[in-house]
């Protein structure tokens, strides 16, 4: 579905490469998790996937292929029709992601209103059924709301909302959950493990947690300076991993044993 | 990010006394107690009393229907200025802020070399190529006010680009135009709103000004600032003239910064 060859950024007016070089598959329906710590390129790679990184900014090379069709050689009108429909984004600051001066239902129907020539009332029933999917079963009363009467976590699952009204293929989750607290996180978890199964739709999910992404990912990809260093299926990256850098990452999950060390 | 939709003292003392100047200066448009050119020379420098509220002027005609009168004239001058120069100012600031590149630096340059001439003397220059009345003066004054809204939306669109939502609309697939103008625009409400206030305030001291040095509006036209220049050569025998026309510029230009600045408060809370 999504299949990442050869992938190298270079920001612009920078020596080294911020990505250097990753391949990186994700199949239909699956949950990837792409972990590493800060700086090691992994939302690079998701700007550059969404198309958030132009070249304005960044050398890019490498492909990336969405159902076979290379997503960096494709026009900006392709590109377009791709964002926001078959690729779509969850960020980690659902406050942040939001716009603070307008209402929650215009903005979770906006990409229909962006890509298609539905009428006002069959949006706000597609989004109004997109909110109740991502489990706020008041979704009328919050619909004229703005975003600060709202809680982080409801504010992430109208981020979720709006990010599966269009059915993408694709959803590209950066550090979705980092923002909120640990009961909400496993809700959000739940909550986008059973929107892949149901929906059919891939996941790639980014994070630094790896607690996290064991409870969510069937695989998991870790990023060190720029490269994938393992790709492997989570359980097997728990118990067997491959490089130094993934067993220093499994180390440094604090556990109940090493905090009553300290 | 929480705002308070109850008025504070500050907007609320504001807000009373800018609409009451504003009902007055619409009435001076529908009605006034004397006609506002019929002269008197019976009642020449009459002081104010119940027969003439504010008293009368050197050819007896009364200096109340004249205020009135007056005060439309400089609150519409002052109003198109602010549209014009509002309109195109943002315009150009959001292009700018937008997108950035080698446009957003020739025409901030440009904007920097515009803001190095007092707004007065380039609306002069405008006045003297254009000729007089009080459309050249709104013209003037609204390209004179062009270069600070540009300045202060440019800032504004340039830090909102680089905000999250921006990226997400953008994801959506919203076009620039739209990013630009139904989400970036309505976030810098607090600032641009306190700039269009003080603008509009700037633009009534600009038309006093103006018609103060003789460049602005022309008889039978009449504004505050031309009263004012015409009631200091009668300081001595008819303080009332000067005193009235001043207090009014003072009530109209009060009112609106009072309400500039509880908004200014408003952002910052």
């Amino acid at each position: 579905m999504l299949e990442i060859q050869d992938l190298h950024v270079r920001f612009h007016g920078v020596d080294h490469e911020a990505v250097r070089g990753i391949d990186l598959q994700v199949a239909d329906g699956e949950i990837v998790g792409l972990v590493g710590e800060s700086g090691s390129g992994k939302t690079v790679t998701a700007m550059v996937i969404a198309g958030l990184l132009g070249a304005s900014r960044a050398e890019i090379r490498g492909r990336i292929l969405l159902d076979g069709a290379d997503l960096l050689r494709s026009g900006v009108a392709t590109i377009r029709e791709v964002q926001g429909r078959d690729i779509c984004v969850v960020f980690q600051e659902p406050m942040s992601a939001m716009d603070p001066v307008m209402r929650i239902g215009p903005q979770v129907e906006e990409c229909l209103r962006v890509h298609t020539n539905m009428k006002k009332k069959e949006r706000r029933e597609l989004a109004l059924q997109a909110m109740r999917d991502a489990d706020l079963p008041n979704a009328e009363e919050l619909w004229n709301k703005y975003p600060h009467e709202l809680s982080g976590g409801m504010l992430q699952r109208v981020m979720i909302a709006a990010a599966i009204l269009p059915r993408p293929k694709l959803l590209l989750a950066d550090e979705p959950t980092t923002a909120l607290d640990v009961t909400i996180q496993s809700q959000i978890l739940a909550l986008l493990k059973r929107l892949s199964r149901e929906r059919g739709m891939s996941v790639l999910f980014i994070s630094h947690d790896l607690n996290v992404v064991r409870k969510l990912c069937s695989r998991v990809a870790v990023m060190e300076k720029g490269r994938i260093v393992e790709t492997a299926d989570t359980e097997q990256v728990f118990y067997h991993p491959h490089s130094e850098y993934t067993k220093r990452l499994i180390a440094a999950i604090p556990t109940r044993r090493k905090i009553h060390a300290e | 990010m929480r705002r308070g939709k109850r008025l504070n003292a500050t907007e609320l003392t504001g807000l009373i006394l800018t609409v009451c100047m504003v009902l007055l200066a619409v009435m001076g448009s529908i009605w006034t107690p004397y006609s506002p050119t019929a002269m008197s020379a019976a009642a020449k420098f009459a002081p104010p009393g119940w027969l003439h509220l504010f008293g009368t002027d050197q050819f007896g005609r009364d200096i109340f229907s004249r205020v009135l009168c007056g005060m439309r004239t400089t609150v519409f001058i002052a109003l198109c200025a602010v549209a014009i120069g509002a309109l195109a100012g943002i315009s150009i600031g959001a292009l700018t802020g937008y997108f950035g590149g080698w446009a957003d630096e020739l025409l901030m340059r440009f904007n920097d070399a515009l803001t190095a001439f007092p707004s007065i003397l380039l609306a002069l220059v405008f006045i003297a190529v254009l000729g007089f009345g009080k459309y050249n003066v709104i013209l003037a004054l609204g390209v004179a006010f062009i270069p600070s809204f540009a300045r202060v939306s440019r800032a504004e669109f340039a830090r909102h680009r680089e905000m999250t939502y921006v990226k997400s609309a953008r994801l959506m697939g919203a076009s620039h135009g739209r990013i630009m103008f139904r989400h970036i625009l309505p976030n810098t409400g607090s600032v641009l709103l306190p700039a269009l206030v003080i603008g509009f305030n700037n633009a009534v001291l600009a038309e006093a000004g103006m018609s103060y040095l003789g460049i602005g509006v022309k008889a039978p036209d009449v504004s505050l600032g031309y009263m004012l220049s015409e009631s200091q050569s009668y300081m001595m025998t008819a303080p009332w003239y000067v005193l009235c026309t001043g207090l009014t510029i003072v009530l109209l230009i009060l009112g609106v910064s009072l309400i500039g600045e509880g908004l200014q408060k408003r952002g910052r809370a």
